[in-house]
């Protein structure tokens, strides 16, 4: 039986850009910004990285296919480098290229990098793209907000929440990241907002609002992973490791079959509970300290907290209102600002969140700086709440 | 005996309201003034000659399941394409059999008539449809956007069950030009009112009506329904009086409540009369342009049982009144309108996989798997079912037919469409399956989880830059 990743792979070092909207940085730029912050962390040079895995999710928009933009960006040196793309999960995605290799011995050292240049559109929220060339015949024309709208009234329809308090938890959602945003020197974003701001905004896509849905912007994130020993050899203390690195992708059957009811997402459910198994953790809500999570939508949030078992499924508009994961809550959620401050740079997202984790672990956070973080969970989905993919990774000391 | 067997009717729910548009333009021709009563229909902005022959045909068939069709023929001169069967595709939206015969009939606000004539007259044994669909070109401020609308009507001839039986037909062909359409003109250039009225209506009908009744032995004032379809108000009852029918027994061309439907109006005002007939009772239809078609129908006893499933009176009360002219012109490509980039994102048709997905496409059809039992659209190699997954076990299942709800939706505000929001959703289906697809027709406030639905072919994207339509089906909710 399969032993799972946990504690084979280490994070040598990190890098994160700042977000926001970069008129005058190439995805370049980004990259080699977050790149010169995370070779620094981990103390080796470029030509110790031997492979690296590339996360960009919209080509028309952003570097062009293949892995060459981060080789030439990078100027790495004719090592094997692999583009990945998995939807808004896409960032996870090159995380777990790197970190799988490293654990399979195929490599001592590897980097993963995310970027995406969403602001070269001409327009607000994400590109309007092809969902290919058959899906495009038939889907909705839907927007991102638009599709998890569903999720909103699949999940009231469900547990029978009026919409006012349902609007109320979202509105929460978006106050309390909006608060920790402030904190963050790299979010797009750094001002609060009132709930009623976030309550009286105009609907983007009932019911979700302006102040529910996360910000678009530039960025680039990435990471150099190893194994404890090298990095042990290196002189690194206090190591970060992976703990759990799962993922779920829908097959058809929340779109077609009826045993999907549209109130939560079962590939959140699949993968966290995979993740929990593989880093042998019983008591989700007891031992996750921080999260975080894909806050594209305050409603993604609310109900990824029910489908990470931190909230009683049907009662997380209670926990959001209760304060559960605020700052200062049980749980933390989105120390960082979460998407909602950061916006959503597609193939960068993933490692972003890794790289708060990475750095609350270190005790390098700054003005949000968690008291005792221990473990902290990812969670990156791409796609929509009917049709969707589901990254989760775990991160905490190496013992 | 020969004649109609079933009759429908479709008119698009928007009517607008004709004040608004007289407010626009009377600056310019205040003569529009004296025509702003009432409303017309006009189609949504998804709606052209094939989407509402599709739901005309729909109406009519409903209560003829079991009808034979050899032969669709479908008459407009609002083709959406010149060179592409139109009446190929309603066939298929219909999920009729590939061995049927199919025919376009155009050029002529007589095309319904002639239509009608043709297939009248092929002896078929089994049953034929005819389906007359006009979404009427016209330019701003004339009087034809006041006077027209945009509608669609079904009849299927047959000899089985006949509500009405053809008892005459004639026909008289003269080069009349009172109005007239170029190949290179999205507009018809008409002549005097007057003119017409004279030179054209008074002498074409009459000289035909005449020369019909005179084979058969039904006197004038038998006549209990006269069917002229005319964008002139008084022209039918003229006509009426100088042929010595009452002017009572005149069917209205309904001008103030839907607007004359060009080549489709014969068949509508054909489907209101055979709503009102009682056994016995004779209806003369007349067709008119470039010469004249007469067409006689005795009502059977049957058509006391028969009860359209939507006819012209039930179409009509199916109304929403819109009172933003400008979505009218929006809607008919009247003015060039900014759209958004969201809008400008390609929408080229990739026709060989178009082909391959025909059947979802276009007939809405989706697998019923013969292990599990399972219903699904769309239709995949491997059953949806987790507990089943088994390889090409679906048999066709049709979607068309059934009536659903609403599961999850929104009103998208921020992705392109013609008519924001963008409502979509996920619908799930009475007797099974689910898909996440677009609604319609959605009225502020009137769509919740739980809200019964039912399907219809509409228009899905433009190819403004290759000219091509996409169509698929959009829920629509139930009052």
């Amino acid at each position: 039986m399969a032993s799972g990743i946990k504690d084979k792979v280490v994070i040598l070092g990190m890098g994160c850009s700042k977000f926001g909207e970069r008129w005058d940085s190439s995805p370049s730029d980004l990259m080699v910004e977050a790149f010169e912050e995370c070779i620094k962390d981990a103390g080796v040079e470029r030509n110790q990285i031997e492979a690296a895995w590339f996360g960009a999710g919209i080509d028309a928009f952003n570097v062009g296919a293949s892995a060459m933009p981060l080789a030439i960006a990078l100027r790495l040196n004719y090592i094997p480098v692999t583009k990945v793309e998995n939807m808004c999960a896409t960032g996870t995605e090159a995380f777990r290229g790197a970190v799988y290799a490293v654990a399979s011995g195929a490599c001592d050292i590897a980097l993963a990098l995310g970027v995406e240049k969403l602001k070269d559109t001409g327009y607000g929220g994400l590109p309007q793209r092809s969902r290919g060339l058959e899906n495009d015949m038939y889907w909705p024309n839907l927007s991102a907000p638009g599709a998890f709208a569903q999720l909103a009234t699949g999940y009231r329809a469900k547990h029978n929440h009026n919409k006012e308090d349902l609007k109320r938890a979202m509105a929460h959602v978006s106050v309390k990241s909006h608060a920790n945003g402030v904190k963050n020197p790299k979010a797009h974003l750094q001002r609060e907002i009132t709930s009623d701001q976030a309550l009286n905004a105009p609907y983007i896509a009932e019911p979700i609002g302006l102040f529910d849905c996360c910000g678009v912007s530039d960025g680039s994130a990435c990471a150099i992973v190893t194994t404890p020993e090298i990095a042990k050899t290196l002189g690194k203390e206090n190591l970060v490791s992976v703990k759990a690195l799962q993922l779920a992708v829908s097959n058809g059957t929340e779109s077609s079959h009826d045993s999907w009811d549209g109130s939560y997402l079962k590939t959140t459910r699949i993968a966290s509970q995979r993740a929990y198994d593989e880093a042998g953790i019983r008591k989700p809500k007891e031992e996750i300290t921080m999260t975080e999570v894909h806050d594209c939508f305050s409603i993604t949030e609310l109900v990824t907290m029910e489908d990470l078992q931190l909230a009683e499924e049907g009662k997380g508009v209670n926990d959001v209102l209760d304060g559960n994961f605020d700052a200062d809550g049980k749980t933390p959620c989105q120390i960082d600002g979460g998407l909602k401050c950061f916006g959503h740079p597609i193939g960068a997202s993933g490692l972003r969140m890794i790289y708060e984790n990475y750095l609350q672990l270190n005790g390098r956070a700054g003005a949000r700086q968690l008291s005792n973080p221990k473990l902290g969970l990812n969670h990156n989905l791409g796609g929509f709440p009917h049709q969707n993919i589901c990254s989760i990774s775990i991160v905490g000391p190496y013992d | 005996m020969v004649g109609i067997t079933a009759y429908g009717a479709y008119i698009p729910r928007a009517r607008l309201n004709k004040k608004t548009i007289a407010e626009a333009n009377a600056w310019f021709d205040s003569s529009l003034n004296s025509l702003a009563k009432g409303e017309r229909a006009m189609c949504n902005w998804d709606e052209d000659s094939i989407t509402m022959a599709v739901e005309a045909a729909t109406n009519c068939l409903v209560s003829q399941k079991d009808a034979k069709i050899n032969a669709l023929y479908l008459a407009s001169t609002t083709f959406p394409f010149t060179d592409r069967q139109n009446s190929v595709v309603v066939s298929e939206a219909l999920n009729l059999n590939r061995t049927i015969r199919t025919m376009d009939v155009g050029g002529s606000q007589r095309a319904g008539t002639s239509s009608l004539i043709s297939l009248l007259e092929s002896n078929a044994e089994s049953d034929t449809l005819l389906v007359a669909s006009e979404h009427r070109r016209t330019k701003a401020g004339s009087r034809s956007e006041m006077l027209w609308g945009d509608a669609a009507a079904s009849v299927l001839i047959g000899s089985k069950d006949v509500v009405a039986e053809c008892l005459a037909i004639e026909t008289y062909a003269s080069d009349f030009v009172d109005h007239y359409r170029g190949e290179d003109s999205d507009f018809d250039y008409d002549w005097e009112e007057r003119w017409i009225r004279d030179e054209g209506y008074m002498k074409a009908i009459p000289h035909t009506v005449n020369k019909l009744l005179t084979a058969t032995d039904v006197n004038i004032g038998d006549i209990k329904h006269f069917i002229v379809p005319s964008d002139q108000p008084r022209t039918p009852g003229v006509l009426a009086k100088r042929l010595g029918i009452d002017s009572e027994m005149v069917v209205d061309n309904q001008i103030q409540n839907i607007g004359v439907a060009g080549a489709a109006q014969p068949l509508l005002l054909l489907v209101k009369a055979l709503e009102l007939a009682s056994p016995g009772e004779h209806i003369l239809l007349v067709g008119f342009g470039q010469g004249c078609d007469a067409i006689l129908f005795k009502a059977t006893d049957a058509i006391v049982n028969y009860k359209p499933v939507i006819g012209v009176d039930a179409a009509i009360k199916n109304r929403r009144e819109e009172t933003n002219y400008n979505k009218f012109l929006s809607f008919n490509n009247l003015l060039e309108k900014d759209i958004g980039k969201r809008g400008e994102v390609d929408k080229q048709t990739f026709l060989s996989g178009y082909n391959r997905r025909k059947d979802l496409l276009t007939g809405f059809i989706g697998g019923k798997c013969r292990e599990c039992g399972t219903v699904q659209i769309p239709r995949e190699k491997y059953c949806v079912n987790p507990e089943c997954n088994m390889l090409d076990s679906q048999d066709e299942y049709y979607f068309s037919d059934k009536k659903g709800r609403v599961a999850t939706w929104t009103a998208d505000r921020l992705t392109f469409d013609w008519s924001p929001p963008a409502y979509f959703g996920m619908v799930e289906f009475d007797g099974g399956g689910k898909i996440m697809m677009d609604f319609t027709e959605v009225e502020d406030g009137k769509i919740d989880t739980g809200s019964i639905l039912s399907v219809h072919f509409r228009v899905r994207q433009f190819d403004a830059v290759r000219g091509f339509k996409k169509y698929f089906w959009k829920a629509v909710i139930e009052d």
